[in-house]
């Protein structure tokens, strides 16, 4: 065992002294304009609101390219910068410092978010130039970049869940921006409530975990201590200089590095204890059992809730969809391209704790194919274009789950970093769609759009390539290497039981998504793009059977009265409805395309759709593993195993994905091209009972109120009517009493006490009326008093002796 | 002619101390009641030499006594200012004019 260390040893850290500013400036941002944009906006103009904001992004960006291109200069097991500012709580043997790390996983997201960040910044001045509180949109999204950028360079745990919950935060406010309109102001709660569904569960998981690494605050009789002593023999030494280590300290010499061993939060000391092997503290973890199941399945199923909120997993997704109420801009960046994937990114980061149980692995896998293909599903029957595009997010998502599910821990951060560009350019397209058709976001008034703006349709349309995953856009690479690394993982488990059949059942799951991706995202293309224009044509057949016009849930209200003028966006006040040019009334006019800075910015991304592609060719082609496998290998040294198989397999595989691209292309192209075929209305009168059960999301909303919402409600009533009733009673008691106290004693201090002290005073003013008469002032009166007093004292004198 | 005796000059200072007394009392001018105290200062000038003679024996009672004498010039002097000084205020040398210790 000593000498069959792995290879890995701990990581070599290079302390750098810049890596604070990356999330400082667009903290400085948020700050300034919070506090200032709106006197700024109103004495200045917008411009400089924008200016500041993006100033920061992109000063933002400049560090993190600086700090990239010191990290490519390193080697390979170096790359690993870290920054310590200040030691934030220290107690028992709980420790954590406010400090940020970098390395190649967190670099990638780094750079993701702050150079999309800034393109969307861009994009916003475009879409958001109408909006009066500009200043308040700007510092938004500031704050959330802010927060974003510490949850992904956190050094710890700590730092990371402060990120972790200021996403949260700016994800709320965001989608609540326009807060004057109900459904959007409970849009935003109901993201929040959910999301902290799934913190919980990651808190639990968390502490589950500390605790199993040793940190047992007491130990008693009565309750079996998990703590642990490795068995490290003769190479452990005290060790003296960590305090929060004082208790039981344990140090396990290896090379000639010191690795801690014991509870903490920091991952990189958490990695290192972990992955090797000298340590003993993997195979502790991997043997040790709590209430009956084994630990890691345990911690790392509950660290999975927390990312099934945050990246709006099975069945805690429905915040998602519903988070589309808020500006598109928004939508690209929290929801799609970067806080939506701090789930992936979670379990990408703690990749060596998931490798430890196949029983995790499975569970993510699995939640992530579900929802891949349960989305995906969806997708195929929406008329809002976000909306589609909000469930494409899901299932997207999904498959990066799967990715990280089955072990390919690459394959997963490599789908996440090609969803990033593609999924905000066709969120950042669908945004210039509805600017163009002047806030409608219904697919079906729109159609030939191709025509008036044909930089979004062509950027559109490549970033639908991307996601079908056809292999000239990146797509394809990163989602066909999760579906083969999904055949091929055989470490899976599912519910304690192996499952070798998990990983090509994940693929033929996969391969259905994949085909259903295709033809919504085509779907979405033709209805939008091809065709003639159909803006307030109406489309009374449509409405007449539309399930909704009985239906009526409140969110859906967008998609089910196209002419009722309740279109979430122009019905908010600030988009008045008559007084500014592009007012909903006007949905005759044409459709124009959008500025240069929106149009750019979807260049950009279109660009990025494909480039990305690059980083991924897979090794069957090239002969050596991609460049970005190389590059994040350092950061994942989990250790999972996958089947081989000849490359003639591999090939057919390749062709199986770009199969199912094209199938779903062909049929979408069949269907919707030109919006000419009566095939859909058909289909859709012939099954019209499945065709509402979908179209109403399987009714999980519905659900959820009957299920979740409703029981809550009834129990905050049932509690608020005791609280009323009995606890209200209780406290009126409490004070009733105590005035019936006070009452009494203010008698008694009334009557005895004055009474006494009022006596005092009246009994010496009545003495002072009285002897007031004997004092005449005139001399021969005191005369005889004295002389009448003397004659006493001889009196007295003689007569008592 | 009887033995003159102690008893003898204590009667004479009492009754010069209530004559004096009594007219300090009485009188409301304000020189007749200076005079009163003048006789109640000889009164017991009378009982200090009296009980010198008698009792003590030496000159410390008829040296106390000459200071009694100035001091009773002094205090007469004092006193006339005052009763001036009354008058200027009051017009009138009334003792019982002079009561704005009352107020």
């Amino acid at each position: 065992m000593e000498h069959a260390l792995n290879e890995l040893g701990p990581i070599a850290v290079h302390k750098v002294s810049y890596l604070w500013l990356i999330p400082l400036f667009p903290a400085v941002g948020a700050f300034i304009n919070s506090l200032f944009g709106v006197r700024i906006q109103r004495a200045i103009g917008k411009q400089a609101v924008h200016v500041i904001a993006i100033a920061m992004m992109a000063l933002s960006f400049a560090v993190a390219a600086r700090a990239f291109l010191e990290m490519v200069s390193l080697a390979p097991d170096e790359r690993f910068l870290q920054q310590t500012l200040w030691n934030m709580v220290s107690a028992g043997r709980l420790s954590f410092d406010l400090a940020f790390a970098l390395d190649p996983l967190s670099m990638m997201m780094v750079l993701i978010i702050t150079f999309i960040g800034t393109l969307i910044h861009v994009f916003s001045i475009g879409y958001m130039a109408e909006e009066p509180s500009y200043w308040r949109f700007f510092a938004y999204l500031n704050l959330f970049v802010f927060a974003m950028l510490l949850l992904v360079m956190g050094d710890n745990f700590a730092v990371m869940f402060f990120g972790w919950e200021g996403v949260g935060l700016a994800s709320y406010l965001l989608i609540s921006f326009w807060y004057t309109d109900i459904e959007k102001a409970k849009a935003g709660m109901k993201a929040f409530v959910v999301n902290r569904f799934g913190d919980f569960g990651f808190i639990l998981g968390l502490f589950l975990l500390f605790w199993s690494l040793g940190g047992v605050w007491e130990q008693r009789a009565d309750v079996r201590s998990l703590s642990y002593q490795p068995e490290i023999g003769e190479r452990a030494v005290p060790e003296a200089r960590n305090p929060f280590l004082a208790v039981g300290p344990k140090v396990a010499e290896v090379h000639e590095h010191q690795v801690r061993i014991g509870p903490t939060l920091n991952f990189r000391e958490l990695r290192d204890q972990v992955v090797i092997e000298g340590t003993g503290v993997a195979e502790h973890l991997k043997h040790q059992v709590v209430w009956g199941f084994a630990l890691m399945a345990v911690v790392g199923i509950l660290m999975f809730v927390g990312a099934m909120g945050k990246s709006a997993q099975l069945p805690l997704y429905v915040w998602l969809p519903d988070a589309m109420a808020g500006p598109t801009p928004v939508s690209a960046l929290i929801h799609a391209a970067t806080m939506v994937t701090a789930g992936v990114y979670m379990v990408a980061r703690l990749s060596y704790l998931y490798a430890l149980s196949p029983t995790a692995m499975g569970w993510v896998a699995t939640i992530g194919i579900l929802t891949a293909f349960f989305a995906a599903t969806i997708g195929f029957f929406q008329y809002d274009i976000k909306k589609v595009l909000a469930y494409s997010t899901v299932s997207q998502l999904g498959f990066m789950f799967v990715g990280v599910g089955v072990g390919a821990y690459w394959a997963g951060s490599y789908h996440l970093l090609t969803h990033a560009f593609f999924k905000a350019c066709l969120f950042l397209g669908s945004g210039s769609v509805i600017l163009g058709c002047h806030h409608e976001q219904d697919m079906r008034q729109m159609g030939g759009l191709k025509k008036h703006m044909p930089v979004t349709a062509w950027t559109y349309l490549i970033a639908c390539w991307a996601i079908a995953g056809f292999p000239w856009a990146a797509g394809f690479y990163s989602k066909d290497e999760i579906l083969w690394k999904a055949f091929t993982a055989r470490d899976l488990a599912f519910l304690g039981h192996s499952a070798p059949w998990l990983g090509p059942a994940i693929f033929v799951l996969g391969i259905l998504a994949a085909t259903g991706t295709s033809f919504y995202m085509f779907r979405s293309y033709y209805m939008t793009f091809t065709g003639t224009y159909r803006g307030g044509a109406g489309h009374a057949e449509e409405h007449d059977e539309d399930p909704h016009s009985a239906h009526a849930a409140p969110h859906h209200v967008t998609a089910a009265h196209p002419h009722d003028n309740v279109d979430p966006i122009a019905g908010h006040g600030a988009h008045g409805k008559d007084d500014h040019g592009h007012g909903h009334g006007h949905h005759g006019a044409t459709p124009h395309e959008s500025p240069l800075s929106i149009t750019a910015v979807l260049a950009v991304l279109a660009a990025g759709s494909v480039l990305a592609g690059l980083l991924g060719i897979p090794a069957l082609w090239t002969g050596h593993e991609p460049l970005l496998e190389r590059w994040l290998a350092p950061s994942l040294p989990a250790e999972v195993h996958f089947e081989e198989f000849p490359h003639s397999t591999e090939l057919l595989f390749q062709c199986l994905g770009f199969a199912a691209a094209t199938i779903g292309w062909f049929f979408a192209r069949l269907l919707f091209k030109d919006g000419k075929s009566a095939v859909p209305a058909q289909l859709k009168k012939n099954f019209f009972g499945a065709w509402t059960v979908v179209y109403n999301k399987y009714y999980v909303d519905e659900a959820y109120h009957a299920v979740v919402v409703r029981p809550s409600l009834f129990l905050a009533r049932f509690l608020f009517w005791f609280d009323q009733h009995v606890l209200d009673w209780m406290v009126n008691f409490v004070g009733w009493l105590g005035r019936f106290v006070a009452n009494v004693d203010g008698a008694i201090d009334k009557y005895i006490v004055d009474g006494a002290v009022n006596a005092v005073a009246g009994l010496t003013g009545e003495a002072g009326r009285a002897l007031r008469r004997i004092e005449t002032g005139r001399i021969t009166t005191y005369l005889y008093g004295l002389t009448l007093g003397s004659l006493l004292v001889v009196l007295f004198n003689f007569l008592f002796r | 002619m009887a033995h003159v005796t102690l008893s003898h000059f204590l009667v004479v200072g009492g009754l010069l101390f209530a004559l004096g007394l009594f007219t300090v009392l009485t009188r409301r001018n304000a020189v007749a009641v200076l005079m009163g105290v003048e006789l109640l200062l000889n009164a017991a000038n009378v009982n200090l030499v009296a009980f010198n003679h008698y009792v003590v024996g030496g000159l410390a009672g008829q040296v106390f006594t000459l200071f009694v004498i100035v001091l009773a010039a002094a205090e007469a002097a004092v006193g006339l200012a005052i009763v001036l000084s009354i008058f200027h205020t009051f017009k009138t040398i009334d003792v019982r004019a002079a009561d704005l210790m009352r107020e």
